[in-house]
């Protein structure tokens, strides 16, 4: 392909990925209540957004349950992925396999299934079964993040620090935890990320005591447009973009 | 040391017990529960019987269920034959520039894709950009209906799942050694011939869990179909929610998952077998 036609082919993939939500920001700003003509600049919507109870609870609702699934799915997934680097055990194998076939599985299959054990242990669908359901979702990205970050290792540090007289838990304490941490903090931005942006899993594991930001945007935006809803679609976009940025610094630290 | 061997021992006693509760646990209950009958008081009665998997093939849901993979095969293949190229420029760009344009990927990648499904809806409405586009330029006098069609849910699944193809593979396209290419030119094949026998297979595991990670979504973003679709178009996945929470048909639900987590598996061979196959030529 010829340099022009590359570029052209290139702006037109961003300018599909882009339009829909530039347009979607800039009518967050239109006064225009109805129509999608242009009638000025507003705030009045970010305004409604700051008082719309429900809303607002929502939102405290999807930052809490992200904030903790994914401190959990980070401490879980981090204990996993070392114990399968450093230790030879039945059942290793498959846990990796697991892990992968996990990171996988469409939604809908994870949702169903975590409805089905959580009737199954008869337990209320509500904030503890959101909040089981979306570590369960996050556990094998930061897993596979942490291993491979694990693996990319030399291993003879491991051996000089022994060599130098370090114990077990000082060989944890002092080389492998530091070495781990940006992969373990990129892994828990990534499931922060991945916890917001859930609906399916959301949908079939949490009742009507604990609705979360996407459940309810999701009741809203079938109503059709709605000018609050641009808004806080905005609001969405620039957290994502903001999380995105800090995992991808925090990923390219190790080169 | 016998303090870190029991150290040892209840680590990964404690990871194995979280993987059978969460992840094997759930599975094998969804297959149960595709064995048993719909009871009066509880959701699934236990039992051995098929008959949720006969249904599931009889012409009104077996038409169901090939639309939805149709239609997820469409988008699939829509997303490999625009990203592949788009993936391709990416690979090739210097880095300065290159991370930049992979980081206006990556967004949209993460991005809730509820929110970027609505944002579809600005662009296909009556009065949206395409319809105002084309009527201004004249080429058609009234606005057509876009919204609440089966194409409508194609171009949002579209729109919403290219950054899970374009990322993998570009993962691919980078490892790419260009020398095989130039040796390949070298020796006298054309491009096509050389895209075919050299790039095509180096690329595979890329192009394989591309389109695992978009063919797999597709079938199941029943919200997706709601918004777009309006109640023409279903997806395996409205179906699934359908029989979960409106039918309260659990078994026939659950044979419907086991069914996508089987095409999952058949996926997940091809992707492995690509992966052995790539490595095996690499060593030769």
């Amino acid at each position: 392909m010829k340099r022009p036609v590359k570029i052209a082919y290139a702006a037109l993939v961003y300018l599909f990925l882009y339009l829909p939500l530039v347009v979607m920001v800039i009518y967050s700003f239109n006064a225009s209540r109805f129509s999608m003509r242009w009638k000025g600049f507003t705030l009045q919507w970010y305004d409604h957004l700051l008082h719309n109870a429900t809303l607002l609870q929502a939102a405290a609702h999807s930052l809490y349950i992200a904030f903790l699934a994914a401190t959990a799915a980070s401490l879980v997934a981090t204990i996993t992925a070392l114990a399968i680097y450093r230790w030879r055990f039945t059942g290793r194998k498959t846990i990796h396999a697991a892990l992968f076939v996990m990171m996988m599985s469409p939604d809908i299959v994870i949702g169903i299934s975590l409805l089905v054990l959580f009737m199954a242990l008869a337990l209320p669908l509500g904030f503890w079964t959101l909040l089981m359901a979306h570590v369960t979702l996050c556990v094998p990205f930061v897993a596979i993040t942490v291993h491979s970050r694990l693996h990319g290792f030399d291993p003879h540090l491991i051996e000089a620090a022994r060599d130098l007289g370090a114990g077990e838990a000082e060989v944890w304490r002092h080389v492998v935890i530091p070495m781990t941490m940006p992969a373990v903090l990129a892994g828990w931005f990534m499931s922060f990320t991945l916890s917001l942006d859930d609906v399916i899993i959301s949908f079939f594991t949490t009742g009507p005591t604990f609705e979360v930001l996407p459940l309810r945007i999701y009741s809203m935006v079938r109503l059709g447009l709605k000018p609050e809803v641009n808004a806080l679609c905005a609001v969405m976009i620039l957290i994502t973009a903001v999380a995105v940025v800090a995992t991808q610094s925090l990923l390219k630290e190790r080169k | 040391m016998k303090d870190s061997r029991v150290f040892k021992r209840l680590v990964i006693a404690a990871v194995l017990v979280w993987m059978v509760l969460f992840a094997f646990a759930p599975n094998l209950l969804v297959l149960m529960a595709s064995l048993g009958r719909t009871g009066d008081t509880a959701f699934v009665v236990p039992g051995l019987s098929l008959d949720a998997y006969r249904r599931l093939l009889e012409p009104v849901y077996g038409q169901i269920l090939l639309s939805s993979l149709y239609l997820a095969g469409g988008v699939t293949l829509i997303c490999l034959v625009c990203g592949y190229p788009f993936a391709a420029i990416l690979a090739r760009t210097r880095p300065p520039w290159r991370g930049w344009l992979l980081l206006l990927v990556v967004i949209p990648f993460w991005t809730n894709s509820l929110v970027r499904t609505y944002a579809m809806i600005a662009i296909l409405n009556a009065n949206g950009i395409v319809n105002r586009l084309l009527t201004a330029t004249g080429l058609i006098s009234a606005p057509l209906p876009l919204m609440y069609t089966t194409g409508a849910v194609l171009a949002g699944l579209v729109y919403t799942l290219l950054p899970f193809m374009v990322l993998p593979l570009y993962a691919a396209l980078e490892r790419l050694d260009p020398r095989y290419v130039e040796a390949a030119r070298d020796l006298g094949a054309t491009p096509a011939r050389t895209f075919v026998r050299i790039v095509l297979p180096l690329t595979m595991p890329g192009i394989v869990s591309g389109c695992m990670l978009v063919f797999l979504p597709a079938v199941g973003m029943f919200y997706v179909a709601d918004v777009l679709g309006g109640a023409r178009t279903m997806l395996l996945g409205n179906f699934i929610r359908d029989q979960f929470l409106t039918s309260r048909d659990w078994p026939f639900g659950a044979a419907a998952s086991v069914a996508l987590t089987l095409v999952m598996g058949l996926m997940l061979l091809l992707y492995w077998r690509s992966n052995v196959r790539l490595a095996r030529k690499e060593l030769a």
